[in-house]
């Protein structure tokens, strides 16, 4: 791999020990996927922050290193809403730990609005052709899909490597040979809400990690694109999906002939996998809800009276900025936390069946909680367990 | 004495040596391995019971959560690690412990590390050269 007698100088040493660290993992993952250059990159996007996931083995590195990133960069939600995790019924020991890691990364420099959609915050991140070094599946595929970024999916180390160095190796989805698709995807009834979760929960299984390109014939709105893509990143490894007539840059190319056809059937079967007593959390804003998504919860709530508790996580700044709307939500009894996430929160374990209408919650929350889970559109959500 | 060589790919620089300790299976180091002790407690794996501190471990690559790579610190700082890595083609979530954790690494070694090799070998691991010594 070629590197410049600037980035040969980070990787002898000549610039510390944080930097020099940062530069091997950047030019040993350069070395395994076969790099020929380091890239500079637009922004970075960190995972790792839930103390659930990390631990305190992530704790002491992130505390070890020294040092400030040179490029925007923003983390993944945390394990609590890191004001209101008490209602969470997160506890003190966890919620110390968790807030020792948002100091930790701070101390680095890196914005600690902890998002899986950062893109709905701060569009200057993201832009097509940008390269970044993004780590959250959802986050990846909606950058390189619905944006034409160009992001691998990066661990927290290589992420916070990339932010400190300001480069990453030039490999995976940065070329534009790895950004073919190499399988059709072919969807031939109409969708709506939740069956975007469903159909991308149903073809992540199947693709793995291919590029797929979609003929479907409904119009999807970035909202609908944003569930897709999480959902085939979590039952899949999907990085990178196009559609036809719809993504930036689906049309410059053929659907391959190697094709996945999806019927209205296996969708409708996704919605009837139901818990038996019914589920006693709502799980909603997965990946986190964009404002439109919070109006549109907010105008269904009005008039309705809710059974069971109702969760919807979004970003603090997206909560901030919209005060009136969040006021509505948590008048009709709704919790609207931040910063956080029902997959990544230990919050999630003491329930005993979660209703949510992403098919990345659907894929995750048995998995990674213990804890069932069944799909349903928004509307069918606010119902409770009954779905049509 | 003869003194046997493989070469292989450099990934984590630094050099060590110890006896080695060979698993055929793929190691998780995110639930498999103890950090406070380097015991292997993964029901069923083939190296069940054996402890990782200070030997020269081989396998063929990591799988598992990308936490891993935290739990490899989390054993170099308690001084419970491995003092070297041979694996035959190693992928992200090992590679990036290694680094962060000072743990030299080396993969895809000419001739094959699992045909030249034997557990209780005494081996000298360079993740700089790539170089890799049966002694």
């Amino acid at each position: 791999m070629y590197l410049t007698q600037e980035e040969e100088s980070v990787l002898e040493g000549e610039q510390g020990p944080t930097l020099q660290k940062a530069m091997e993992i950047i030019t040993a993952l350069g070395e395994i996927y076969g790099a020929d250059s380091l890239v500079p990159v637009t922004s970075t996007q960190i995972a790792g922050v839930s103390y659930k996931t990390i631990g305190d083995a992530g704790l002491e590195w992130i505390s070890d290193l020294d040092g400030e990133v040179v490029v925007p960069s923003i983390l993944n939600p945390a394990g609590m809403d890191l004001e209101r995790w008490q209602e969470m019924g997160i506890d003190a020991s966890f919620a110390a730990k968790q807030l020792e890691i948002i100091k930790a990364y701070r101390r680095l420099g890196i914005r600690c609005e902890c998002t899986c959609t950062p893109y709905h915050i701060d569009k200057t991140l993201a832009s097509f052709g940008d390269h970044l070094a993004w780590s959250e599946s959802s986050a990846v595929s909606y950058a390189n899909s619905v944006i034409g970024a160009r992001t691998n999916r990066e661990g927290g180390p290589s992420a916070l490597a990339a932010a400190l160095i300001g480069k990453t190796a030039n490999y995976g989805y940065h070329l534009d040979e790895n950004r073919v698709p190499v399988i059709t995807v072919q969807v031939e009834c109409k969708l709506k809400g939740a069956d975007y979760g469903a159909l991308g929960y149903l073809a992540g299984a199947s693709i793995g990690s291919d590029v797929p390109i979609f003929k479907l014939i409904s119009q999807p709105s970035k909202t609908n694109l944003k569930a897709l893509g999480a959902a085939m990143a979590a039952s899949g490894a999907v990085a990178l999906y196009h559609i036809h007539g719809v993504t930036p840059e689906a049309d410059q190319y053929e659907s391959p002939d190697n094709t996945l056809i999806i019927e209205r059937s296996e969708i409708d079967d996704i919605f009837k996998q139901v818990c038996e007593n019914g589920p006693d959390l709502v799980a909603l804003g997965c990946p986190h809800y964009s404002i439109e998504e919070l109006e549109r919860l907010s105008r269904l709530l009005d008039g309705k009276t809710l059974n069971k508790e109702v969760w919807v996580c979004t970003s603090r700044a997206i909560k901030r900025s919209n005060p009136d709307v969040i006021r509505n939500i948590e008048a009709n009894g709704v919790k609207v936390f931040t910063d956080t996430c029902m997959v990544v929160s230990p919050a999630t374990e003491r329930f005993n069946c979660t209703l949510t209408d992403s098919g990345k919650a659907l894929k995750y929350i048995p998995n990674l909680c213990g804890v069932r889970t069944q799909l349903a559109h928004m509307h069918d959500c606010l119902k409770g367990g009954d779905v049509d | 004495m003869l003194i046997k060589v493989l070469k292989g790919r450099p990934i984590s620089h630094g050099s060590g040596e110890g006896r080695a300790l060979i698993s055929t299976q793929p190691i998780s180091f995110l639930g498999s391995i103890d950090p406070f002790n380097g015991m292997i407690i993964e029901s069923g794996h083939e190296l069940e019971g054996e402890c990782i501190t200070d030997r020269v471990l081989i396998f063929p690559f990591g799988i598992g959560s990308t936490v891993g790579s935290y739990v490899m610190y989390q054993l170099k700082k308690n001084t419970t690690a491995p003092v070297a890595i041979i694996n035959r083609s190693t992928e992200p979530i090992v590679a990036v412990g290694a680094i962060i954790s000072d743990i030299p690494l080396v993969d895809s070694t000419k001739p094959d590390v699992f045909k030249n090799i034997n557990t209780g070998d005494r081996v000298r691991v360079n993740g700089t050269t790539g170089i890799v010594e049966i002694l």
